[in-house]
């Protein structure tokens, strides 16, 4: 019993020893879980915030409307219109082609669609989805949203599209946008503009629409949202609107610009129309062109295999980036160069006996025979070459590229879009350092060069403004597409061309000169034929640029393969007294600058002279302010969804 | 008459428990109401299962400590065979079979009656032998935790299983079981448990997946580690005086899982911050502070066995709770006592209540 009772005791002793024990352990690990608060909630307090609110809150990007780009009368080239396209989006979709067969069956889907998905696909390795079809017509929205419970990944989306209403015409200046690729991206990282391509997709890849990407993008908007865990938005906190781009003017008047591409038909080449005394391009042609249309949802592979491929490049930007030697057409600004170096005065004569020898050296003249005695008015008319084989031998080649590079010859005109080429005007640092084989520049390469055959390469751009610097009389304004831009906010209008860049000091007597010569090529020279029933006073010049060497026997162009065969050329001025437009035409494997070059020109001086014609030219066109109501009315439409 | 009804209802009454438990239940059905989004239908349906709780626990107060202890027995025995039901045709639910279906009673989780019917077949055992305990009594009183152990481990519900085993651990730990022995079977557990993990045999994936869970929430913060992640950012970003009673982003934004049942503490410690958790974590020590003085003040060995291992059972429940919704353990489906929404566990922890005021209340009659 004394024993039992001692064991109750002591049972009790531990219990209670045990039950102490227990409570301090109790405190301890609340005490822990209170430090566990401290730490939580006032040492990580800001952490913690800031993961909450970044958990609640979403920045919606809100893309602006691109700009609209105008021509110099308000005609719209390019412009916005919404609409809905069908979207996948390839994280969502394992089996994409099901998903595709699936879609097939509720809407139409051409295997020009399924190609040009399947191109998107592996260009863009993005999150978002990405369209398939584009322009749904409201009955196939219909049906696809009444489908969309079994179609998981597939979205239908209001987006705004670019239109270009002129489709080719014009492509080669306005450009086209295009969705940004990976190395856009980086680009705009860079820059610094990340956050103002949040929520867009397209971004201006040539032309017009690339060199004023920036004018033209306008100022992403954001929507700063409230959402929950599935991301689903539960109200919005704030909203910064997007400023719409700035919409462009163009110089270039579309109805002269349509001419002058009707007048090349079929034929490949360039030409550059120019107001001197502005600088204002009123019409800028490549062909052939392309339809821009294609590329703004993505071309197909079809399709751009055939543009890329095609041997007439129809991608390629001729006046741009088209270097060839400008034949005869040299030939006034040589005779300028002849009385300003003092190599020549207009009175002085030479005879031609239809060759011109110099050394070991034998050219001759287009002429068999010759031209008999000629000064430099009708060395300019008949395109004597002997005369100017004489001014060649005669003068430093370095002074005569000095003087040539003041009308921009084998410069970057500096116009307003990206990736004119140089071309050379050579001089003998230029032999040196391009022809380490023969880097002496001989005599015999400079009377080649005389006649603006051999080394020397511009691009009908160049040939254009410098055309525009004569005619402006020394007075040059560098060459502009873009006329002006008229900012989103203010809806004033900037001009991007306000003054003259330089002048260049000539004698006036000697341009007069040259002007006449130019004016009789018109009236009894080369160009007669074509500018027979001009109503208006002009002056031009013939070309022909040699495709393969000059020396050699005769030759017949119609024998030689097409693309063999001479490149034509012919700069216009007019009116004579004081020219409002300066102009070159060129046609690639023309022949005869005289019969595939000047009717074009021709035609085209015609129209802008006479506004009866450039009217006929376009339809009803969409006047400007009408693009721009339509496209805010897009825009509300898309807000509003 | 109504003094009568009065008398009995509040005799058995333990005041100071009584305020402690339905102020802690009120503010559990205000933090409801948030984290079901201000709706009233689970608050309702709560404060319906409050009430029958308070009921049951009045009622059991009012039972004696030895008449409890005559159910030891039975209710240890109904619940082992439930749960062999269970292992044999229990409802599969995410993958565990943990609820059993009775025709005409409705779904029963019988490892929750465990929670109670272990430690009380553990306090009738040891007082059947007080004062002569030997290691025979502790060996027969470990078969009897392991049996159960056993077989809610196997469901798999690791969580519960280990709460059971805790709740006896408690008891065998009151009665007096040797340092030795519990020094000795922690070093063999850890070793078995190293074991098992290294070599991948007994253990789930899913257990697995929420220790590493617990030891890297980021790594995985989209999915395993969601639960986790989400609510340190919920009671991080509550501050000192928190969100404001209904303003919880993470917790309206659906940011925040299990926020009603299991982690409504994520949601309290959003909306009421560190000064609501202080007030929380001083009222449940205040409530275990009283559970414990009714232990050491009980007047029968089973009283205090009983009274001890349900105050450690109380003190397990909220601070294993609050330390997997503050990420100080790993998570474990243990809800926070009289907070949490659901009413199995509700019950249970109710019923220990009653106990307690059975133990207390019935020791001062003894007295007079």
């Amino acid at each position: 019993m004394g024993a039992e009772l001692r064991n109750y005791d002591q049972e009790l002793f531990w219990y209670q020893r045990r039950l102490s024990l227990a409570a301090v352990v109790v405190v301890l690990c609340f005490v822990t879980l209170l430090g566990r608060f401290v730490y939580l909630q006032v040492v990580q307090h800001k952490h913690f915030a800031t993961l909450a609110e970044a958990n609640r809150i979403d920045i919606q990007p809100e893309a602006p409307n691109r700009g609209i780009i105008t021509d110099r009368n308000g005609v719209v080239l390019a412009s916005n219109y919404s609409a809905y396209t069908l979207e996948l989006n390839p994280q969502k979709i394992p089996d994409l082609d099901a998903a595709i067969d699936e879609v097939a069956k509720i809407v139409e889907i051409s295997s020009r669609d399924r190609r040009r998905f399947k191109r998107l696909l592996e260009e863009f390795r993005t999150n978002d989805s990405l369209p398939l079809k584009s322009r749904l017509t409201d009955e196939e929205v219909a049906r696809v949203a009444a489908n969309r419970y079994r179609l998981p990944g597939v979205e239908i989306k209001a987006r705004l599209f670019r239109q270009y209403p002129f489709g080719e015409v014009a492509s080669h200046v306005v450009g086209y946008i295009g969705r940004i690729s990976q190395g856009e991206k980086e680009r705009i990282e860079t820059q610094g503009l990340t956050a103002n391509y949040k929520g867009s997709d397209y971004i201006g890849k040539v032309g017009i629409e690339l060199s004023y990407e920036r004018e033209l993008h306008g100022t992403a908007g954001a929507t700063e949202v409230e959402v929950d865990a599935s991301r689903r938005v539960i109200r919005t906190l704030s909203r910064k609107p997007s400023v719409t781009g700035n919409n462009l003017q163009l110089s270039l008047d579309i109805r002269l610009q349509k001419i002058a591409e009707e007048a090349f038909g079929t034929k490949r080449g360039a030409l550059v129309a120019i107001d001197p005394t502005t600088g204002d391009v009123l019409a800028f042609v490549s062909k052939p062109g392309y339809d821009p249309n294609l590329f703004v949802d993505g071309i197909d592979p079809q399709n751009w295999d055939l543009l890329n491929t095609s041997i007439d490049k129809p991608l390629l930007n001729r006046p741009l980036r088209g270097a060839y030697p400008p034949g005869s057409t040299y030939k006034p600004f040589m005779a300028l160069m002849a009385q300003e170096l003092g190599v020549r005065t207009a009175q002085q004569t030479i005879s031609d006996p239809g060759f011109f020898r110099l050394g070991g050296g034998y050219w001759r003249d287009d002429k068999a025979g010759g031209h008999g005695a000629v000064d430099l008015v009708k060395s300019i008319i008949v395109s004597c070459d002997t005369y100017y084989y004489q001014v060649a031998a005669e003068t430093d080649i370095d002074e005569w590229a000095t003087f040539m590079r003041q009308f921009g010859f084998g410069q970057k005109t500096g116009i307003d879009i990206d990736g004119e080429l140089t071309g050379i005007l050579p001089d003998r640092a230029w032999k040196a350092k391009y022809r380490p084989k023969d880097p002496k520049l001989h005599v015999g390469d400079q009377v080649s060069l005389g006649i603006g055959q051999g080394f020397n390469t511009f691009t009908p751009l160049q040939m254009a403004y410098a055309t525009s610097v004569l005619a402006n009389r020394g007075v040059a304004f560098k060459p502009h597409l873009v006329k002006s831009v008229q900012d989103a906010r203010t809806s004033e209008y900037r001009l991007t061309q306000p003054s003259p860049a330089y002048t260049v000091p000539l004698k006036s007597a000697h341009i007069d000169a040259v002007l006449k010569g130019m004016a009789g090529v018109v009236t009894g020279g080369t160009g007669r034929t074509a500018f027979l029933k001009a109503k208006y006073a002009s002056g031009g010049k013939t070309g022909t640029a040699q495709v393969f060497g000059l020396r050699g026997g005769d030759y017949v162009a119609s024998q030689v393969a097409e693309r063999l065969r001479d490149h034509a050329w012919y700069i216009a001025l007019a009116p004579l007294d004081k020219p409002t437009i300066a102009l070159v035409a060129f046609v690639e494997n023309g022949g005869f600058g005289a019969e595939a070059a000047a009717p074009i020109a021709k035609k085209v001086m015609d129209a802008y002279f006479d506004s009866t014609l450039l009217d006929a030219a376009i339809k009803k066109p969409i006047v400007g302010s009408e693009a721009i109501a339509a496209a805010s009315v897009a825009a509300e439409v898309r807000r509003a969804r | 008459m109504i003094q009568q009804v009065w008398a009995k209802l509040t005799d058995h009454l333990d005041p100071f428990l009584f305020a402690m438990v339905t102020t802690i239940a009120a503010l559990g059905l205000l933090v409801l109401y948030s984290a079901t989004n201000e709706t009233l239908g689970r608050v309702t349906s709560q404060s319906q299962k409050v009430i029958v709780a308070v009921a049951i626990m009045i009622f059991i107060a009012n039972l004696s400590p030895q008449f409890i202890a005559r159910f030891a027995v039975p209710l240890y025995v109904i619940g082992i065979v439930l749960l062999i039901g269970v292992a044999l045709g229990g409802e599969i639910v995410k993958g565990a079979r943990r609820w059993l279906k009775i025709p005409g009673f409705g779904n029963i989780q019988p490892s929750e009656i465990m929670k109670i019917a272990l430690p009380l077949i553990l306090a009738w055992y040891f007082e059947r032998h007080e004062g002569a305990m030997n290691w025979r009594n502790f060996a027969v009183a470990a078969i009897l935790v392991v049996i159960p152990f056993g077989l809610v481990v196997r469901q798999p519900d690791l969580g519960t299983a280990l709460l059971i085993g805790a709740c006896g651990f408690y008891v065998l730990y009151l009665a007096g079981l040797d340092w030795r022995v519990i020094v000795g079977a922690a070093v063999i557990g850890a070793c078995l448990v190293t074991a098992m993990w290294h070599f991948e045999v007994g253990i789930h994936d899913y257990q697995k997946e929420r220790v590493m869970t617990f030891l890297n929430p980021e790594a995985d913060g989209q999915d395993a580690g969601w639960h986790t992640t989400q609510a340190a950012i919920a009671i991080g970003s509550g501050g000192l005086l928190g969100k404001g009673w209904l303003n919880g982003t993470q917790t309206h934004l659906e940011f925040l899982p299990e926020k009603h049942t299991d982690f409504i503490f994520a949601v309290y410690g959003e909306e009421f911050g560190l000064l609501g958790g202080v007030v929380l974590v001083v009222l449940y020590l205040l409530f275990i502070g009283r559970c414990f003085v009714i232990a050491a003040n009980a007047s029968t060995l089973f009283g205090r066995l009983m009274a001890g291992s349900m105050s450690l059972m109380f003190f397990t429940y909220a601070f294993v709770n609050m330390g997997m919704v503050t990420g100080i353990l790993p998570v474990v489906g243990v809800p926070l006592p009289f907070m949490s929404f659901g009413g199995t566990a509700l019950m249970t922890l109710f019923i220990a209540v009653g106990i307690l005021m059975s133990v207390t209340t019935h020791r001062k009659l003894v007295n007079s």
